[in-house]
């Protein structure tokens, strides 16, 4: 049961915005902005693929859920890649760069302070950009937001990947600022929750 | 020096990073005026002692002195308050439903899940309603966004806390990006 009287049927950060508009409106422009809309460098598949390895850092269900498959849905349907990042960025068939990259989100998950100038110079040294390092370290702070808030609210997240692929594919195509689908749940479901 | 090439690099924390991408800057300067300044049954001066909090827990200087400025400008209670948070609020008087929020936004410092039914029947029983329970967690979460963010780039503090007053008088009532 979530902490506060949420609407039921909205899972996870989806239930959060539906309660307060107000908060919302910001916090879905800003994942809009990091994720979806154009950049001048990193893909759509590669920003989530970030988002995703954060939010399962920081150990929550729903948020990695759900960019786990937009991430899929970014990268032409592949499942697999995202598993194999999630698993050990090191070893996944990914640039040195995103690697790189993927170290500074860690590290900036764990505590903005971990970042030293060696992370730096290692993704400089694969490529990356002042914009892109801006980006990653905003996008892993972001999630350490987002995660907080979902989980520190108990929100109902759930464990159907059926469910979390339909809202990955829409978001993927349509962005963030569309309408949620409404999941309808039983009186059972809702006791059980 | 910052991990990245500021615009210009005399603005200190946030502010640089704020110049320097203006397409990130928007929404998270409405969060921050949405939060702390919006409609609220918490006062601005509380919203910010739970803000500045949550970055005194993260260790971010820069986050925690500008943000207690603001408590203080909002209060007017003083400069002491910025040194007071730090331990716990000890010599300032808040109300016991302000205590047990700012339990939960450190349950939310350190992880979402920490937070317990029983710590939410806790500020329930001193009051709090599931809008000032929201809010707390979305303040905290925020601010460990806010500290990592700034935190994560490198980014320059000034150090004492006198330096720090004028800028907390403009965050509590000029407000957040608005000039």
């Amino acid at each position: 049961m979530p902490h506060i009287n949420l609407p039921s049927e909205f899972p996870g950060i989806r239930s959060l915005f539906m309660y307060r508009p107000e908060t919302a409106a910001p916090l879905n422009h800003l994942v809009q902005t990091l994720l979806h809309d154009p950049h001048p460098t990193l893909s759509a598949g590669e920003r989530e693929l970030i988002a995703t390895y954060v939010s399962r850092l920081n150990t929550c269900k729903y948020c990695s859920n759900i960019h786990g498959a937009i991430a899929k849905h970014q990268l032409g349907g592949d499942g697999e890649l995202v598993e194999l990042v999630l698993a050990d960025p090191d070893t996944a068939p990914i640039s040195t760069q995103l690697k790189a990259l993927l170290k500074i989100a860690a590290k900036v998950q764990a505590g903005g302070k971990q970042v030293n100038a060696d992370d730096i110079a290692a993704a400089r040294e694969a490529g990356a950009t002042d914009v892109e390092l801006h980006d990653t370290v905003l996008i892993a702070a972001a999630f350490c937001m987002y995660n907080r808030y979902v989980d520190g609210l108990a929100t109902w997240q759930p464990d159907d990947a059926e469910l979390y692929d339909k809202m990955g594919k829409q978001r993927a195509s349509e962005g963030y600022m569309t309408a949620p689908f409404k999941v309808n749940r039983t009186e059972q479901q809702l006791q059980n929750s | 020096m910052a991990h990245i090439k500021l615009k210009n690099e005399e603005l200190p924390g946030i502010v640089g990073l704020l110049n320097y991408r203006p397409e990130t800057a928007r929404p998270l300067l409405d969060l921050a005026e949405t939060l702390l300044r919006g409609e609220s049954t918490l006062t601005s001066g509380e919203r910010e002692i739970i803000a500045a909090s949550v970055s005194y827990w993260n260790q971010c200087h820069f986050c925690h002195t500008s943000h207690a400025a603001a408590a203080v400008a909002h209060l007017k209670s003083g400069i002491n308050l910025i040194d007071d948070i730090k331990a716990g609020l000890p010599n300032t008087p808040v109300s016991d439903k302000l205590r047990a929020l700012l339990h939960i936004a450190h349950q939310v410092q350190r992880n979402g899940k920490n937070v317990t039914d029983d710590d939410i029947a806790a500020a329930r029983e001193e009051g709090a309603t599931d809008a000032e329970i929201h809010d707390t967690v979305l303040i905290a979460a925020a601010f460990c966004m806010f500290n990592r963010y700034v935190d994560g780039l490198g980014t320059w503090a000034p150090g004492p806390n006198e330096a720090y007053l004028e800028m907390g008088e403009r965050m509590a009532h000029v407000g957040y990006g608005k000039y």
